[in-house]
């Protein structure tokens, strides 16, 4: 397991566990966008960067940034917003449930039979990746042009203020 | 000393320096002396464009600029840089003290490393990826984050105001920003920025093959620029950092060296940005007519460069600030349109015979939807007498 | 352990974080910013599994990814905006509070 991997690891893993535990949700978000910033490294590391490149731009750059507006709009993040309590009242059977799922996930893992050899890096260029959007995977696409129209449209009616009525 | 090897000097440098370094060390090594170069480069001009910036403005007001620290007042950075130096660090009492201090960093960090896609010259880039654009982009809209954590950290309406303002106008120019890129990467077939400047390098009748000279390339130049001028938050779109009206928008709280560093990422944004544009439509480090190839491919990179700084001021001294709603209406309403009918105008032209035929279609469709969607949105807007309400 | 457990094993982890997170957290934008992780601890999986696995020249896991990364975003929006409506009628984000179907 190579240095790189780990510190990559480390980095996200705090990222993420600080995301879900802190207490100031600004800090929630910026510590999410660090586990982001990790996992595209990751990404690059395996050798696909165009998926890294796309995940920071879309994550980084657009979730992190609506859910920052969000906690602002919703007032989530003033000084009367940290007095409130931050776990749900049903919190321990939450961490037990997950603590469960990792146990069996691990299980699995390690007790399978993965015989990955250490192949050589899969050369591939975006070209292909754009071939095989156009050619294989042309009906996803149009799908995915379709969803985020309706994405677009539905968020914003669902989050645009009511007129109230005369 | 051919021309050739005026043009390839650095890397024939790096190259021999590289040979006398031991082979454990050769990636770290050859990483900084690629490095190296960029950061000591564009601070200085950053130094430079400060002083050219407010003589230039001051110029263009009629009154001269800063002149008395040096000759012609060109020393004036080194004053300003020991000024920012020698202030007195304050954080506010109520301020998120690791988020303040992050934000400057991010900004820097983000700015810096746009430059590592951008050839300087012929074999000069720094990491030559196969997705160099969609790189760039990605480190772009990291600056926004950078931004809000600014304005939000200090903890003061103004800031935050600012900050708000910033990142809606930010992300909402990115849309048309990534846009008129998309052209050039549907014209060239390639994200990596070596392969487009490669492709525009080539001369026809001494006339040389940058996208600049067609009509959706031309276009897309200018939907860029305007981009460009707007994720800059610099004039006329700079409401969110406006002096005269909302003080300094989201770096208000920051002082000393904090501020320098604000004011040393967003140039650093701008060449950067002045650098993809020239990668992209203006043929990067390729001279204009052949038989000037004898100049190197650095110095008409840098003269490519200066020629925006210039532009940057100029329309800086020029146009009257864009209030909220006006930046946002033409973000939405005039650039989102024109920037898909160029990606629908480049398709054209990619599949039409060559001729006169293409250049007038594709310049036709490009211009007369500009015309009347420009003549369309401004029709509601009649001018009226000014009238005057006073409170009693 | 090879390498593909070594990213298996993370991509769990970060997976049951961020369950952990969304089940235990009060404030329902931080419930969706834990199922954002879940999605990208599934992506880890799907561009481990490309890199290290029978045919990467098929590209489907990057496939996979590129689209997973989409519907997130839109997801996100979609759940962003609906926080928001919410929010608006009954002026709290407290999903202990939102019980109720009753507006």
């Amino acid at each position: 397991m190579s240095i790189i991997f780990l510190i990559l690891a480390a980095i996200t893993i705090t990222g993420a566990s600080a995301a879900m535990g802190l207490r100031n949700l600004i800090h929630c978000v910026l510590a999410l966008t660090l586990g982001f910033v990790g996992l595209a490294m990751l990404y690059l590391e395996l050798g696909a960067q165009f998926v890294g490149f796309t995940q920071i731009l879309v994550y980084v750059g657009a979730v992190a940034i609506l859910s920052v507006f969000a906690i602002m709009m919703t007032r989530s993040a003033g000084p009367d917003a940290e007095a409130e309590a931050a776990l749900s009242a049903s919190w321990i059977s939450g961490l037990v449930v997950a603590g469960a799922t990792f146990a069996v996930l691990a299980w699995a893992i390690i007790t399978s039979n993965i015989t990955a050899a250490a192949s050589a890096q899969p050369e591939v260029s975006v070209k292909d990746i754009g071939n095989a959007l156009m050619h294989n995977y042309a009906v996803p696409l149009e799908i995915m042009g379709l969803l985020l129209t309706a994405a677009l449209i539905g968020a914003v009616i669902v989050a645009m203020p009511q007129e109230k009525a005369p | 000393m051919t021309p050739q090897t005026v043009d390839q000097i650095f890397v024939i440098t790096k190259a021999w320096i590289m040979g006398h370094v031991p082979g454990a060390a050769q990636p770290i090594a050859s990483a900084i002396l690629s490095v190296a170069p960029v950061l000591a480069v564009f601070p200085l001009l950053f130094a430079i464009t400060t002083v050219l910036e407010r003589k230039g403005l001051g110029r263009m007001q009629n009154r001269y600029g800063p002149n008395r620290v040096g000759p012609y007042g060109f020393l004036q950075p080194m004053a300003d840089g020991i000024k920012s130096l020698t202030k007195e660090d304050i954080i506010p009492r109520s301020a998120d003290a690791v988020v303040h201090f992050l934000a400057p960093i991010l900004l820097v960090l983000a700015s810096f490393l746009a430059y590592a896609v951008l050839p300087i010259g012929r074999n000069m880039v720094i990491a030559d990826l196969n997705a160099g654009v969609l790189f760039f982009f990605a480190i772009g809209s990291m600056v926004e984050l950078a931004v809000f954590m600014a304005g939000w950290s200090s903890r003061s309406k103004y800031s935050l105001l600012g900050a708000m303002r910033a990142v809606a106008q930010m992300i909402s120019y990115e849309i048309p920003l990534v846009l008129s890129a998309i052209v050039i990467i549907m014209a060239a077939g390639t994200l990596s920025t070596v392969a487009i400047v490669n492709m525009q390098a080539v001369y026809t009748h001494g006339l040389p093959h940058w996208f600049l000279f067609t009509p959706w390339g031309f276009c897309g130049f200018i939907l860029f620029m305007i981009a460009a001028t707007a994720e800059s938050n610099r004039s006329p779109f700079d409401l969110p950092e406006g002096e005269s009206e909302i003080i300094a928008g989201y770096y208000i709280e920051y002082s000393g060296f904090k501020f320098a560093l604000f004011f040393l990422g967003e140039y650093l944004g701008m060449f950067a940005t002045s650098g993809l544009a020239i990668t992209l439509f203006l043929g990067g480090w390729s001279a204009p007519f052949s038989f000037l190839t004898w100049i190197p491919s650095y110095i008409w990179f840098f003269l490519k460069l200066l020629a925006f700084i210039a532009a940057f001021i100029w329309v800086r001294g020029t146009f009257p600030r864009l209030r909220m709603d006006q930046l946002m209406g033409l973000a939405w309403k005039f650039m989102l349109p024109m920037t898909l009918l160029n990606v629908f105008d480049v398709g054209i032209w990619h599949l039409m015979p060559h001729g006169i035929l293409r250049w007038i279609v594709c310049t036709a469709l490009l211009v007369i939807p500009a015309l009347l969607l420009g003549r369309a949105l401004t029709r509601k807007q009649k001018l009226q007498v000014r009238t005057y309400r006073y409170a009693d | 352990m090879t390498p593909l457990t070594g990213y298996l094993l993370l991509s769990a982890m970060i997976f049951s974080v961020g369950l952990a997170g969304a089940l235990s957290r009060r404030n329902a934008i931080l419930v969706l910013i834990g199922i954002e992780l879940m999605l990208n601890a599934a992506n880890l999986n799907f561009i481990a599994f490309w890199r290290y696995g029978p045919n990467p020249a098929a590209l489907t896991g990057i496939m996979f990814t590129i689209f997973s990364i989409g519907i997130a975003a839109a997801e996100a929006a979609v759940g962003l905006g609906i926080i928001l409506a919410v929010y608006r009628h009954t002026k709290n984000t407290d999903l202990d509070q939102m019980n109720s179907m009753k507006g």
